[in-house]
């Protein structure tokens, strides 16, 4: 270890502004995390799970993710995959439709659609999906419009046609297995952003995950401190678990590994 | 490539030629239209049964959307595609059965070589032992048995598009497209992928329309060479023809090189230039300032005192050694001679170069 740090000082010594940086970084995102952890105690976490209401707000929000990312990629993979092949020039566009939901507070989105939306939908879960699909657009565009660019589409899909391969050959069989890591992405953010949603679900009043960790706090605030801390360590478990799986799928195909918004191609050993 | 594989191609390429062999192909006044350029004016080709054709021409001559309309990529304004006698104008792409390499590298990623070159057999619902048994033995053709296993990413550009090119056989095509396969490549593997294409082409007796805007290429490899303009077929002709015998200026310049002298035109069909009147060769010009189009191997030069050329440049290029030439009025020539003759062409020699007595082609002169 020490041979190692030893050797790495001498090639590029690391300027201390660096090392201020990183600390302080560190500072900030761990502190509060020690400090709550100190607060709850590690009893609290033996009794968060048998709370009132601690199973069905997780299992609600493990739906939602499940149900917004399907509908997610079901919408976006066709459109993206479409406008890149198809209609090039409507890209820009739609990059600047995809940034809205942003750009528009959320609370502005609730509302207008509690307003409108028949009753019958304001009563399943599946008001909240749509909602959390509007939100999650930008990022599965994103995401998959990042893979798709990293592929040279329009040769793949007609190398595939003309080998004898169907429109749905093609998606399933080419498209769809050279996406892998975009689509990885893309369920990646989408899942992260559902796990997390509070403005939204608790104006429309459904008792998310993040919505009941709120709620519990005003009765038992040790255990919801553990509550948050239990549901930061699930999310953070189940994105380390897909991000792995994506990049070790892809390195054996020169895909490259899982990052946010880029999908970067291995170069090709030269000629 | 080793001559064990070319001994392999051999023994496999006439097993599997039998039924493949024999497929037609013609292009029958193909127009098309993009906004305001026209890609293709009224183009028509006859390509006989095993032959290979190269379509050369300047970018944006028409060539490839020419090819793509036979692949089933892009759609005539108006005419038709026979492929065997049937008009195939309304049959999709996938259904075709043409084997296409392109430009730019088109392995699907997520397959491995072997895998890629079994993907057309696989989706022809061959079973998994026969598909697996011909995309190695495909493979071996082309001279990557070795390489099945590797990814897109792990293989060079040249065997990319050698997988790509098995991939593209192992259909047993009707007709093999050849869109640019090796620009992409630098020069020296793309002087033998050039060869291998060739030798596997005229063992399976494939019929292959081969899209290229490299002459050298194009000159090497197919029995006949297309030279396109602006959607236009110049002229269509074995390569030596094509050298020897160009139809059209335009021809005459982008295939090879080619002096232009200026000349002026007498009666009787006769063009005057360096000095000598010599018939004109095809259709005389109506246009009277004309320039005489002469290869560098057609004009003749002797080394003599107040000549009419100052030599300037001296390349050897082997067994020829190409000698610029300066002739009065400002033109430049350019003069092979054999290299043991050049000796005495030393820069700053005084040269008499003159037309030789054979007719010449000339066309309207070219305002620089």
């Amino acid at each position: 270890m020490a041979a190692i740090t030893g050797a790495r000082r001498r090639r590029e010594p690391l300027p201390v502004w660096r090392w201020v940086v990183l600390i302080l970084a560190a500072v900030f995102f761990l502190l509060p995390l020690i400090v709550a952890l100190r607060f709850a105690g590690l009893k609290a976490f033996g009794s968060v799970v048998s709370q009132s209401g601690f199973t069905s707000s997780l299992g609600l929000s493990v739906r939602l993710a499940v149900i917004t990312t399907v509908i997610t990629i079901a919408l976006m993979l066709p459109t993206t995959v479409y406008v890149h092949l198809r209609l090039p020039g409507l890209r820009r566009l739609l990059e600047g439709i995809t940034i809205l939901p942003i750009v528009i507070p959320p609370v502005v989105l609730i509302v207008g659609v509690l307003q409108i939306a028949p009753g019958s939908l304001k009563s399943t879960s599946y008001l909240l999906a749509l909602e959390y699909v509007v939100l999650a657009m930008p990022f599965a565009y994103r995401a998959i419009d990042a893979g798709l660019r990293a592929l040279d589409l329009k040769t793949i899909v007609e190398a595939s046609s003309s080998l004898g391969a169907s429109w749905s050959s093609t998606l399933l069989r080419v498209l769809l297995p050279n996406l892998t890591t975009a689509l990885l992405s893309a369920v990646v953010l989408t899942v992260a952003l559902v796990l997390g949603e509070y403005t939204m679900a608790s104006l429309a009043l459904y008792q998310t995950f993040p919505v009941w960790i709120y709620v519990n706090s005003q009765t038992s605030g040790q255990v919801s401190v553990a509550a948050s801390l239990l549901s930061l360590f699930v999310t953070w478990l189940f994105l380390m678990a897909i991000t792995m799986a994506g990049t070790r799928r892809s390195r054996k195909t020169g895909g490259g590994s899982v990052t946010l918004f880029t999908v970067a191609r291995q170069e090709t050993r030269g000629n | 490539m080793t001559t064990n594989t070319t001994s392999n191609v051999a023994a496999d390429g006439t097993r599997q030629t039998a039924g493949i062999r024999g497929t037609s192909v013609v292009l029958q006044n193909l127009n098309r239209t993009f906004g305001s350029t026209r890609a293709l004016d009224g183009l028509s080709i006859e390509i006989a049964p095993g032959e290979l054709v190269a379509l050369l021409g300047p970018s944006g001559c028409g060539k490839t959307t020419a090819l793509r309309i036979l692949a089933g990529f892009e759609t005539a304004d108006t005419g038709s595609v026979l492929v065997d006698g049937k008009d195939i104008s309304s049959v999709p792409a996938a259904k075709r059965d043409m084997g296409m390499v392109f430009q730019g590298y088109s392995l699907f990623p997520n397959m491995s070589a072997l895998d890629n070159v079994a993907f057309g057999l696989r989706m022809r619902k061959v079973a998994a032992g026969g598909r697996r048994k011909r995309a190695s033995d495909l493979l071996d053709m082309v001279g990557l048995a070795a390489q099945a296993r590797q990814y897109a990413h792990q293989l060079s550009g040249g065997q990319q598009q050698r997988v790509a090119l098995a991939r593209a056989l192992a259909i047993e095509p009707r007709v093999l497209l050849l869109d640019e396969p090796l620009s992409a490549l630098d020069a020296k593997v793309r002087l033998q992928l050039r060869e291998q294409i060739r030798t596997l082409q005229q063992r399976l007796g494939t019929t292959t329309l081969f899209v290229t805007h490299d002459q050298e290429e194009a000159l090497s490899m197919a029995d006949r060479v297309g030279v396109m303009q602006q959607g236009k077929l110049e002229q269509i002709a074995a390569p030596d023809e094509l050298y020897t015998d160009p139809a059209t200026a335009f021809v005459a310049e982008f295939v090879g090189v080619m002096n232009r002298i200026p000349g002026e035109l007498q009666a009787g069909g006769r063009v005057s230039a360096l000095g000598s009147t010599v018939p004109v060769r095809g259709q005389s010009p109506e246009e009277t300032p004309v320039d005489v189009l002469v290869r560098p191997e057609g004009l003749t030069m002797q080394v003599v005192e107040n000549g009419n050329g100052i030599v300037t440049t001296r390349t050897f290029l082997g067994s020829v050694t190409r000698v610029g030439v300066q002739l009065s009025g400002d033109v430049a020539v350019q003069v092979d001679k054999p290299s043991s003759e050049a000796a005495a062409l030393a820069p700053g020699a005084s040269v008499s170069v003159s037309l030789p007595a054979q007719p010449v082609l000339v066309a309207p002169r070219q305002t620089p």
